[in-house]
């Protein structure tokens, strides 16, 4: 029976059925569940590493050992990868390599919308792109058996609304899990110059035989309806077009984006007095075309920003107007996540703009401490910035305005890329002050176990790196560890922290409010001491609100964890039920 | 068919898409729900489809497009206006959280929510969380606002049941069929 699954539930699903033996990732919105879904299948091995490249190598390893192996990414977690990746391109695998990449058009939840195809070309890994979860099965299976076939690791491409649209599915038997022979082959395997200016050769090889295998390859696919205009494109554009456009043109629907057919394409484009391609973010497809001399319509028509839409598709082909809708005739308020009712990171926020403090910030939940009324971040750039581009903040600008600057980076992120950052401020001098906001868990993406929660992937009890042990020894002296909540501590230990001369931890402790180990107990009350100063507006608290009269407290949305005590200055606050 | 699910992240419409999902894809159509993770997921504007027919495409709504949307919260379903399709249904539940530009004091909630919306469109209003606490489960908001739904589509109410008791917890399942009846019947 088919049914219903994620894209990325069934992703795994394909892995499984593949016989992947060994998956190695680091979560990230919208590829997260790939990797969780893997967890139910209880013959393989999954972990949650500290990076993307760390996920890369252990997949690497396994595969080279024998396994089929799989690691599951981001988009900008392959920037963090590509180091590997790009070698692993030279050194082929043994058993079955698969690299899971999930682009963001839209930036539903990221930090920029780059297009991960380019990384396919630039490393000469070959790139599949699925378009429904139905396809992310297929094409999984398929990728193991490319990759042993071509003796290359293979690229899944997935994008949001692949990723996270849940179609359906049907599940067979999955393969047994072999391992293959480990043979050491240091031609192969130890990418030192004299031997890796052979496997170049090789690799450019490998690519002659895969453009060959594109033309006529399962993923590639014609459908001709006659008409005089072709559209080729890919992955969900591909759906959105056929929705759009229904059998009133000619589709080429290219499953594998690298390397690209050329016979197929040309054969297709001279059946047809108009060609249009139709793809999300760069003109990957577009260029190929317009380099084997099609004169393509493309960019012209369409945006390089954001998502695409059926209506939209269907106003630039065939000219026809979208659905007529009935518009809000007033400008309403947006309404953009905010940090939830219970977030720890509130308090420290709410200390951090009060003490006017500029702030390097980072990724995850507490990117939100940009935005009013918190508005106390200064920049996120990536993951691990906050750390290393303070020290180079406070190296331009001098001791004075280093006094006067924290980075905040969360448990998760700092294992991720913060401790080499780290070590730089310690190693050149510098005299940071780094706040590690330890929610014991990594939030944003929805609750994985990292090095510094104590459970692995699979809830099982693992060695717990400690903090406070690790930066003191790699030399940081002062660590601290406060508690947010307590505002008033919590701003004595900033003060106290940044004014010193040398680099400083403070490890704001308080977990998650959306942990199930968290409970606070009844709902906050409004009594008649309060005198209306709005203090408790400044919280950004969803809960907290002023109706015009008063203030209020929402009981669905307040969840007693009590900061709003802490900030009120007449006792106003108490709990209820 | 065509329904759009709108709400503040947080309020459970996540699994009402899927509840939704799953009944449908039991009836043999083909189906597609496009859902929202992540950071807008943080107490943010969240908007997942839920499309079924012969063969589905795309796993988004285009403005003008819905059928029937379902908004959990007012100002919600007022930003998901232009999805309607003429003549389709909106069911709105009563309830008014604001967002953040509102509590800061920048922006004002819209007036009159109700009155523009009936004005415009054909739109049933329920307090899901009056049923809800009835029920005796505040968080079951979301079982109410399906119950409402599923009396707006061809599915028969079995099917529906079906659903809710392979997808509810033991300890929840009581409160949330006695929550399905309440929006049902309304």
């Amino acid at each position: 029976m088919k049914k219903l699954m994620l894209g990325n539930a069934a992703v795994a699903r394909g892995a499984y059925e593949a016989g992947v033996s060994v998956v190695a990732s680091y979560p990230g919105t919208p590829s997260t569940e790939i990797t969780e879904n893997i967890v139910k299948y209880e013959e393989v091995y999954a972990e949650w590493s500290p990076n993307e490249k760390v996920a890369a190598e252990v997949a690497i390893g396994a595969s080279i050992a024998g396994a089929r192996s799989m690691s599951c990414m981001k988009h900008v977690g392959l920037n963090v990868m590509a180091d590997p990746v790009f070698t692993v391109s030279y050194t082929g695998v043994n058993g079955g390599l698969v690299f899971c990449v999930a682009d963001d058009p839209g930036m539903h939840s990221s930090q920029n919308e780059q297009d991960s195809r380019h990384y396919a070309e630039a490393s000469k890994i070959t790139m599949l792109e699925p378009a429904d979860s139905t396809e992310c099965k297929e094409y999984t299976k398929a990728a193991f058996e490319l990759s042993e076939k071509f003796d290359t690791p293979v690229f899944i491409r997935l994008s949001t609304r692949v990723s996270h649209s849940q179609s359906l599915v049907e599940e067979v038997q999955p393969e047994k899990a072999e391992l293959k022979p480990y043979d050491k082959n240091i031609d192969k395997y130890v990418m030192m110059p004299a031997k890796a200016i052979k496997r170049h050769v090789v690799v450019e090889e490998r690519i002659s035989a895969l453009k060959e295998y594109a033309e006529n390859c399962e993923f590639n696919t014609v459908e001709d309806n006659g008409s005089k205009i072709g559209v080729i494109t890919s992955g969900i554009t591909y759906m959105y077009s056929r929705e759009a456009l229904g059998d009133k043109v000619n589709y080429l629907k290219l499953g594998m984006v690298y390397p690209l057919p050329e016979k197929l394409v040309k054969d297709f484009a001279a059946k047809c007095d108009k060609v249009y391609v139709i793809e999300e973010l760069d003109p990957v497809i577009e260029k190929h075309c317009r380099a084997l001399g099609i004169d393509v319509i493309g960019k012209e028509k369409f945006t390089l920003l954001g998502e695409y839409t059926p209506a939209m598709i269907k106003s630039a082909v065939i000219g026809e107007a979208a659905a007529e809708s009935v518009n809000v005739d007033e400008v309403i308020p947006v309404r953009p996540p905010v940090m939830c009712a219970g977030c720890p990171h509130r308090g420290t926020f709410y200390v951090l703009k009060k003490l006017g403090l500029t702030v390097s910030g980072d990724i995850g939940c507490y990117t939100l401490g940009a935005v009013a009324p918190l508005e106390s971040v200064d920049t996120t750039i990536c993951m691990g910035a906050s750390v290393s581009a303070a020290h180079g903040m406070a190296k331009a600008r001098g001791a004075e305005f280093n006094k006067k600057l924290v980075s905040v980076i969360g448990d998760s992120t700092f294992m991720h890329s913060g401790i080499t950052g780290l070590v730089d401020i310690v190693y050149n001098k510098g005299a940071n002050t780094v706040i590690i906001l330890d929610n014991s868990i990594t939030g944003m993406t929805g609750h994985q176990n990292n090095p510094t929660t104590g459970y692995t992937i699979r809830g099982e009890e693992t060695t717990q790196v400690n903090l406070v042990d690790l930066c003191k020894s790699i030399g940081v002296k002062n660590v601290v560890v406060a508690d947010p909540f307590d505002v008033k501590n919590f701003e004595k230990v900033v003060k106290e922290e940044t004014e010193r001369d040398e680099p400083s931890v403070i490890i704001a402790q308080r977990p998650c409010a959306l942990l199930k180990s968290v409970k606070y107990t009844g709902k906050c009350k409004i009594n008649d001491n309060c005198k209306k100063c709005k203090l408790c507006l400044k919280l950004g608290c969803p809960a907290i609100s002023f109706d015009g009269e008063k203030i209020v407290i929402d009981e669905t949305q307040c969840n007693g964890c009590g900061l709003c005590f802490n900030v009120c200055p007449f006792g106003a606050m108490e709990k209820g039920e | 068919m065509n329904i759009m699910i709108v709400g503040v992240g947080g309020q459970g419409t996540l699994l009402a898409s899927r509840i939704l999902g799953n009944t449908v894809v039991n009836e043999g159509y083909d189906v597609k729900v496009s859902e929202v993770h992540g950071m807008s997921q943080r107490g943010g504007s969240v908007v997942t489809y839920v499309k079924f027919g012969k063969k589905v495409y795309s796993p988004i709504i285009d403005r003008g497009e819905a059928d029937i949307i379902l908004a959990f919260e007012k100002l919600e379903a007022y930003r998901a206006l232009p999805y309607l399709k003429k003549g389709g249904k909106m069911l709105v539940n009563t309830q008014q959280i604001d967002p953040m530009p509102v509590i800061t004091g920048a922006m004002k909630y819209p007036e009159n929510i109700e009155d523009k919306l009936a004005e415009k469109i054909d739109v049933t209003f329920v307090d899901a969380l009056k049923y809800a606490k009835e029920a005796g489960n505040v968080k079951a908001v979301n079982v109410v606002l399906i119950g409402l739904m599923a009396k707006n589509t061809d599915i028969p109410y079995e099917k529906w049941v079906n659903t809710i008791k392979t997808s509810t917890p033991e300890k929840f399942l009581e409160s949330n069929l006695k929550a399905f009846d309440l929006g049902y019947n309304l």
